[in-house]
Formats: C-alpha cells, structure tokens, sequence
C-alpha cells in the first residue's frame, strides 16, 4: 500500500545522504564490527561436522563420559548468547549515531 | 486416559479459546490482523518468537531424535540455535525497517515490479505449505494416540481449530496463544528434567555414563555419526537448519509485530535465550526417554520417535504429566499452524491481491476480508493435504520448509539489503532456480525414492544421494541471483529503488509517509 504512494514522494535526496561522511561513518562503523563475529560463528559452526566427520579430535573424553563433541555444541549455546548480548549493547550505540543523522540530514 | 488427562488437557485448550475470544474484539484493520497492529512489546514478542520457533519438530522431533540417534539429533539443537546469529547480524533490522506485513514487502522495497512480488509469495506460499502439512500430520497422529480417534476425525478437529483462532483472533490471538503456550511449554520441559535429573541424582556426568550402555548404540550413542555417516550429507543438513530461519514467511513476519527494529532486535535477544535454554533441555529429554522409556517402546509407538517426549512424561510423572504433555504440544501444534496461515494469508491477501492484482488500492475492510478468505482457502487446502499424507514423515517435511527457505528466499533477502548492483531479473531468477532446484533435488532424493517397496513415495534407486539437498540448492539460488544480474543489467527496469534509498532506510529504519 505505502510502496506506491511512498515512490512518487521520494523528496530526500537519497544518493546525496548516502554519500555524507556520517551515513559513510556508520556504515563502516556497523560493518567492521559485525564482519568479524559473523565469519566467526559461520566458521565455528561448519568446523563442527568437519571436525566430526573427518577427524577424531572430538571423540575423546573431556569431562568424564562427556566427550569432546558435546563440549563443542555447548560452547555453540554460549557463543550464541555472548554474540547476542554483544550486539545488543553495540546497536544502542549505533542508535545514537543513526538518529544524529536523521536529524542533521531529514529533519532540518 | 483417566479424568484428570481429560480435566488437564481441556483447560489448556479452553484457555487458548478464551484468548482468542478477547483477542477477537481488539481485530478491526488489516495491521491488527496481520501484524497485531505492531503493538507488542520486545518481551511479548520474543516469547512469540520462541513459541513459534518451538513447533512440533522442536519438542517432539528432537527429543524423539535425540532419544534415537544421541547426538546426531542434537545437530537440530546446535543448527536452529545458532541461526538466530544469521537472523540477528544480517537481517532483522534491514526487514523491520524495509517491510510492513510480509517478506515480499521488504524485497518489494527495492525491486517494484510485480514479477518479484509474486514470486515471493509463491515461495511464501509453498514453504508455509511444507510446513503446516508437517504441523497437520503429526497433530493428527497425536490425538489419535491420546483419544484413539480416528487420524482423519483428527485432522478436522485440529483443522478447526487453527482456522478459530486465526479467523477471530488474527494476529493478535495467535501471538497470546503462543506467548502463553511458550511458558506452558518450557514449565513442562523443565519439569520432565528435573525429573530426569532427579533420576539421576543430580549427576550430570553419570547421565552421560549411563547412556553409553542405555542404547543399542552403545557409546557411538554420544558420538557425531548414528546416522549422519556422510559427512557432506551432514553439512547439507546443518546449511538447511543455519539459514533456512532466515527465510522461513512465519518467523521473518514476527519482526513486523513489534513498532520498530530496537523492538525487533530486543525480542530476538529474549527469544535466543528462550530457544537455547529449551534446546539445552532435549538433551535431557532425549536422553531420558532413550533409558526410561526404551529405545523399543519410542519406536512402536512412532517409528520416527515423535512420541518420545510425552511418553517420558507419562513414566516420569504419570497420567497427568503425560497429558499435561501432551495438551502443550497439541496448543504448541495449533499456535504454530495458525501462524502459518496467517503469513500464507498475508502472501495470499496483501501480497497477490491487494499489490499485484489491485495495485495496492485496496480499503482495510477489503484487505481484512481478503486475508480471512484466503486464511479459510489455505486451511481447507491444507487439511485435504493433510488427509492424504498421514504416512509421510514429519520431520521429513519440516526439513524440506527450512531447504525451500535457505535456498529460495535467504540469497534474494541478504542481496537486496547488501547487494547494490542486484537487480529485479536477478531476484525473481534466484527465487524460482531455488525453489525449483530444491524441490526436484528432494524429489530424487532418498527421502522419496528408496530401493525398500513402500518405505517412500517411490521405489527405486535415489538419484540425488542426500535427503536434504541445501548443499546444491542453496548455492544454485546464489548463483542463479548472479547471472539473473548480469542478464538483467543490460535492460534497466524502471520499477527499480535506488540502491542509496534502500541503503539509507535499512540502516536508519526512516520511513516517509511517517504517521
């Protein structure tokens, strides 16, 4: 419903805010500190089958009859929950920057 | 049953009615149909999320996995977990701040043409399918086995169930129903492992002891490989469980529930800690039900183990735990299934009719009259599906939902938000290769032929080895999204949003029109 109207009242000068040092700013602010958690958890969570299927480095007892495997998954749970918790205090900052754009660049 | 099975299970189910029976006098516009009018708060809406996201093949199909093949079923665990990074880093916020009901909303954002928006919908519309059929099937087999009913008298009562509460209560009833059914279900897993645990004093270690001599696998039960014995058939499996979330209509719909994308992002946070802390609890209802109900029992029951879970709450608990159980699951069932008509409907109502065919020019009462029409198609269409599919497995369908999704809709959703020379010819050629790619990969594959007469749809020799085929059809929607690029670029569509627009609103959730 609002794509169509929203189309023909494009006033802001998109390309022109994108190209302002600040959007530029958050852009890479907000990449450079996701890129690296992302790589991290895909590679964390594909080196698991590989691990599992092509070597027997986690078949070994770690804790009692607890072996390696088990071990692996459960620092899975904990990655999942430090990343989540990670990105959540980080975007309330970018929050900041975002509405310090907004109000520089639309609301003026 | 006893009397208080009866007593257990009815309250659950009336409980639900009543929500939806108040929920039904707040439903007047089509955001409060579809979206409970973007009104709930991140907490509601994580518990919703988690709700959703704790179907039958989280509860059931897991435990029943793990009670199986040990550690080869807590792959699900670690994969469906571990997909909220995918859904938290890279997509809920660009969605919440692009869309406004739907998936092809977002993607629409970018690329105007209707082609797009169609084929959106259609993947929409096929995975919600997949999935509801799954939902179907195994609530019908779980009345049958509480009442002992007959499978089909099953399915209509679960059937008319689902289209209650989406009917009257649209959005709103749905989020209730699984907001609370969320707490009633992880109340009862944790009950199950304390008593577990219970069982084996406390001894987390000796659990794990224990089931070295518990099953007929014997140690290999705590090792990776049961059943996945290729491992390029495993990692097929784990790139389905990681992405496919990402793409799947009734999760990605959640985020358009809530007012802005700090909501969105709050509620994946309260929905990961929901989610992990249930998934760490299969282990204890996996492992419980392999020593105290028996690997043989779980089998006769349901040869795919889905049984495992309210069967060890009956050892563990009796009657009224088994029942209690089993009243969560049938409400776990029947939240599910009406969040999925409901972003079929969506696909249906805003997406085919009101945008394609009505160019958006439709009034609200048109748009909620529209979705509950197209909520009634897609239910009765379902149930006569399900009808006829009592002896297809579960599990087996579900996967293929989160394959259809990881191939045919996540390569077109992170390209339109990251992608700036993506183009329309690119989007509708990377949805339909994948969705076309994994539908006929699963056609040949051992999930539908099988050398056994009569154990899958067909008899013969597979001709694609692995049952899940995300491997190939995941890559082969990127791939398809390149070329349909390159293609594309020689002859601009006018419909096309400038890449710096999309950019801008995705990163800062600025809207125009703005009320």
């Amino acid at each position: 419903m609002s794509n169509q109207k929203t189309r023909g009242k494009s006033t802001l000068d998109y390309e022109r805010i994108v190209q302002t040092e600040d959007f530029k700013a958050l852009v890479k602010r907000k990449q450079t500190f996701s890129r690296p958690y992302v790589v991290f958890f895909f590679a964390a969570y594909f080196a698991l089958p590989l691990l599992t299927g092509y070597t027997k480095v986690l078949e070994g007892p770690a804790i009692g009859a607890i072996n390696w495997t088990w071990i692996y998954a459960f620092s899975m749970f904990v990655m999942v929950w430090v990343f989540t918790s990670i990105y959540m205090n980080k975007a309330k900052h970018f929050d900041k920057d975002v509405d310090k754009i907004i109000e520089k660049n639309v609301l003026k | 049953m006893s009397a208080i099975s009866y007593v257990i299970f009815f309250s659950v189910i009336a409980l639900t009615l009543y929500i939806t029976y108040w929920a039904a006098k707040q439903t007047t516009t089509a955001s409060d149909f579809y979206t409970a009018g973007g009104s709930l708060t991140g907490w509601q809406n994580g518990m919703a999320i988690a709700g959703d996201y704790l179907s039958a093949a989280s509860f059931l199909g897991i435990a029943g996995a793990i009670s199986l093949n040990g550690f080869d079923g807590f792959y699900y665990s670690v994969g469906w977990l571990t997909a909220y990074l995918v859904v938290l880093f890279l997509i809920a916020e660009p969605l919440r701040n692009l869309g406004k009901f739907t998936m092809a909303d977002m993607i629409g954002a970018r690329f105007g043409a209707k082609k797009v928006r169609g084929a959106a919908a259609l993947n929409t519309i096929t995975i919600v399918m997949f999935y509801m059929l799954a939902q179907l099937v195994g609530a019908g087999a779980l009345i049958k086995l509480l009442f002992g009913i007959e499978y089909w008298i099953a399915v209509l009562i679960v059937g008319t169930m689902m289209l209650i509460y989406v009917l009257f209560g649209g959005m709103t009833a749905t989020s209730w129903v699984q907001i609370i059914k969320a707490v009633l279900l992880m109340a009862g897993t944790i009950i199950i492992s304390f008593l577990v645990l219970l069982k084996f004093n406390f001894n987390f270690i000796g659990m794990f002891d224990a089931m070295k001599t518990a099953t007929p696998h014997g140690e290999a039960f705590l090792q990776s490989g049961v059943v996945y014995k290729d491992t390029v058939g495993l990692i097929s499996v784990l790139i389905a469980l990681v992405l496919g979330t990402a793409g799947l209509p009734h999760i990605l719909m959640r985020f358009f529930t809530v007012k802005d994308a700090k909501t969105a992002r709050s509620s994946v946070i309260y929905s990961v800690w929901i989610i992990g802390i249930f998934y760490v609890l299969t282990i204890f209802l996996g492992f419980g039900a392999a020593k105290f109900v028996g690997v043989d029992a779980i089998v006769a029951e349901n040869a795919a183990g889905n049984m495992a879970a309210p069967m060890l709450a009956g050892v563990l608990g009796g009657d009224a735990l088994e029942s209690f159980v089993a009243a969560v699951a049938f409400a776990t069932i029947l939240a599910v299934v009406a969040g999925l008509v409901l972003s079929g409907a969506s696909a249906i109502a805003h997406d085919i009719y009101g945008q394609i065919f009505k160019n958006g020019k439709v009034t609200e009462k048109q748009q909620v009259n529209a979705a509950r029409w197209a909520s009634i198609s897609i239910g009765v269409f379902s149930i006569l599906l399900a009808l006829g599919s009592e002896k297809l497995n579960v599990a087996f369908l579900v996967s293929l939902a989160f394959c259809v999704a990881a191939s045919a809709n996540v390569p077109t959703i992170l390209l339109t938000i990251y992608w700036k020379k993506f183009n329309t010819t690119g989007a509708v050629a990377s949805m339909l290769t994948g969705l076309i790619v994994a539908l006929v990969l699963v056609a040949i594959s051992p999930s539908v032929m099988n050398p056994v007469e009569g154990a899958t749809l067909i008899t013969g020799n597979p001709i694609f080895p692995y049952a899940n085929p995300a491997i190939v059809s995941v890559p082969a929607g990127f791939l398809a999204a390149w070329i349909g690029t390159l293609v594309g670029a020689k002859r601009p569509e006018k419909d096309e949003i400038a890449y710096a627009e999309v950019r801008f609103k995705a990163e800062t959730g600025y809207k125009e029109l703005e009320n």
